[in-house]
């Protein structure tokens, strides 16, 4: 594929030592909203939000209504609690790095504790299903996963919300936990969430973010290992449409000696004023020796007027690693490839659709979830569908 | 009988400076079960031809006319050109990330055929051709083109060529970069192709050798953008043995 950046793109790569990522930020993480001053726009972690099209998230104007469905469905072996803003077991996973992420942890009524019990091999995932109603809600959701337990975890956005959470995954010594979080929001909906995930001594975490919904999404994912030998897998799809802001920012904190890390997401754009942002932040700190990790992003922009900005960002502290890249790329649309296809009988739009499903097949496979590859799959169909017409 | 009629056709295309003239009036008939080779030098218009025919939007028809059967086919888009039975072999073939060989070829099939081709024959169809070709059946499971080498690129449209079975088959340069047995096994299964009698067969190439696997009816010298000489087989020795020498001296092509 033509590797051509479009116009009012930006693709930034940089590889430091020395700098910790953090330090960019405007305050230090705190649980504390107060702790953050209001941001303006012009900070390193804002600058590409549309503050105005927050709803008040981020300058302590949005009060919380209600109006979030939370429902839990889970297999044997999993304890289910909504629990006080005093349960011992919030906020272990680390402290909101934002002014958004302090106001939802200083807004939430209650939270929801999801436990797997130690050793449990879940056969079938913990759905979470969370279903707005148009009002604003401040959240929490915990899932604790045992030592050496087993679990596949599906968290679906769906409805009309403007949500702040923070969404915590403790992850005990050889535990594995896939995580599937699909924002499949009605079209105004307002979504800004860090993801803090804690991974234990030899556990594994996969995170599998979905976005296609929403007015302007938000994402965090964060990762800090508890021991050597953890490996964090953080995978995202997104199609951002016609006036959508779809950001992901991701943190991988190396402060482990012997962990891994792989990071792929690739999304599509279409349409005017569709805007997603890609932000890899990878800090491999000194005492990190035997990291490995890389982090790729790709882009491909069907429509003119869709605009991406790509930063990844790589700070290296020692040189004892095993491994460090990364990777990232926005390119058009392929006409020629269109054009081979057509040329081989194909009509335009299966042809289209050749491309943009080939675009996320490899992405597709890493899931390991049939089911929601399916579901993906016809989401994706969906959106060119309506692309088309 | 089909039989693909070029009339008089100009074509140009977008340069930095306006738009440029590559074709200048091509005139060429060509029927089912014929098979006419084009020889000319590089930047002479061969390439832009084929492409024309296949409807790439990069070229633009400024005059003529091109018809199959009858059938306007300028008026086609390119996938009706495809079902309507024009086939180009490309002389760079484009890689299709994401996109398997096999479900490429299945989708194109059912597309240009109608139908989605059964099953059970359609997988005997292709390891046949693909035997054929002498292709590895591992091909089926890559992506399309991607990290094919310039000879497995060239067995690749081959093989769509004998799934496809067009009425007119037009090859770019597919004799390009191959070595000798590679020629032998891609030439055989152009011929193939001919031997059912079904196909008309234009053929671009730079080089007589592919011409003594393929044999042609008519040889075509072209030259600054159109048909300058035309004759039998015996041409392209001479070709070989003169050079185009003869048709680009008098001024360049702009
Ligand atoms: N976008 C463009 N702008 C200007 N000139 C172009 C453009 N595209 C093609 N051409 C010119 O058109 C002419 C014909 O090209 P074409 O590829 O058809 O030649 P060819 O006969 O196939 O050559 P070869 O034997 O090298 O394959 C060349 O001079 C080429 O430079
Ligand atoms: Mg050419």
């Amino acid at each position: 594929m033509a590797e051509t950046i479009p116009a009012g793109s930006t693709t930034d790569g940089a590889i430091q030592v020395g700098q910790p990522a953090d330090a960019r930020v405007s305050a230090a993480p705190s649980y504390d909203v107060a702790d953050f001053p209001v941001p303006h726009g012009r900070e390193e972690e804002w600058r590409f939000t549309p503050l105005e099209r927050l709803r008040g998230l981020h300058d302590g104007t949005a009060e919380a209504t209600g109006g979030l469905r939370v429902e839990v469905t889970a297999p044997e072996g999993v304890t289910v609690e909504t629990v006080d803003r005093t349960d011992p077991r919030l906020g272990k996973a680390g402290k909101p790095v934002d002014r958004v992420a302090a106001q939802a942890y200083s807004s939430f009524e209650k939270a929801s504790v999801v436990s797997i019990a130690k050793d449990a091999v879940l056969t079938e995932p913990v759905r979470i299903s969370v279903h707005g109603e148009g009002g604003v809600a401040y959240g929490h959701q915990v899932v604790e996963v045992g030592a050496f337990a087993e679990a596949v975890v599906v968290i679906d956005h769906t409805g009309d919300a403007t949500l702040a959470a923070n969404v915590e995954y403790v992850i005990g010594d050889g535990a594995k936990l896939t995580v599937v979080s699909v924002q499949d929001w009605d079209r105004p909906a307002v979504h800004v969430a860090q993801h803090t995930a804690l991974v234990g001594r030899d556990a594994s975490f996969k995170s599998v973010i979905v976005t296609f919904g929403g007015d302007l999404v938000r994402l965090h994912p964060r990762v800090i290992y508890g021991g050597p030998g953890g490996e964090a897998e953080l995978y995202g799809l997104y199609f951002t449409d016609n006036g959508q802001h779809q950001e992901h920012r991701l943190f991988i904190d190396h402060d482990t000696p012997h962990c891994r890390s792989n990071v792929a997401y690739k999304g599509a754009l279409q349409g005017k004023d569709a805007h997603a942002v890609w932000i890899g932040d990878v800090l491999i700190r000194a005492v990190a020796v035997g990291t490995d990790t890389y982090e790729l992003n790709r882009n491909l922009v069907l429509t003119d007027g869709a605009r991406v900005d790509s930063v990844p960002n790589l700070e290296i502290e020692t040189g004892e690693i095993v491994g460090a890249g990364h990777a990232s790329a926005t390119g058009r649309f392929d006409d020629e490839q269109l054009f081979y296809l057509m040329a081989r009988g194909i009509p335009h739009d299966e042809a289209r659709r050749l491309v943009v499903r080939g675009f996320f097949a490899e992405l597709l496979q890493h899931i390991g979830l049939p089911d929601i590859e399916e579901r993906l799959l016809a989401k994706i169909e969906q959106e060119l569908e309506a692309s088309v017409a | 009988m089909a039989t693909l009629e070029i009339h008089d056709l100009h074509v140009s295309v977008e340069a930095e400076n306006g738009p440029r003239e590559i074709l200048r009036g091509v005139d060429l008939t060509v029927k089912q079960g014929e098979t006419h080779a084009i020889m000319g030098p590089n930047g002479s218009g061969k390439s832009t031809l084929a492409y024309s025919l296949a409807g790439h939007p990069k070229y633009t028809v400024t005059g003529g006319t091109v018809s199959l059967d009858g059938e306007d086919v300028l008026a086609m888009s390119v996938d009706e050109r495809a079902r309507a039975g024009v086939f180009l072999a490309m002389q760079y073939p484009v890689e299709v990330p994401g996109v398997s060989v096999s479900n490429f070829l299945r989708t194109s099939a059912t597309a240009v055929r109608g139908e989605a081709p059964k099953l059970r024959t359609w997988v005997k169809e292709v390891k046949e051709a693909m035997e054929g070709l002498q292709m590895d059946p591992s091909f089926a499971e890559r992506n399309v083109n991607e990290g094919f080498s310039g000879g497995e690129k060239k067995r690749h449209e081959i093989l769509q060529l004998e799934l496809l079975k067009p009425k007119i088959a037009i090859l770019d340069e597919t004799d390009s970069g191959l070595d000798v047995d590679a020629l032998r096994v891609v030439s055989e299964g152009v011929n193939r192709v001919r031997e059912s009698g079904q196909v008309g067969t234009l053929l671009i190439t730079h080089y007589t050798r592919i011409l003594r696997y393929i044999k042609p009816d008519y040889v075509h010298v072209f030259a600054k953008g159109r048909i300058v000489e035309s004759g039998g087989a015996e041409l392209a020795d001479k070709l070989e043995n003169e050079g185009y020498e003869a048709y680009v001296k008098g001024g360049a092509s702009e």
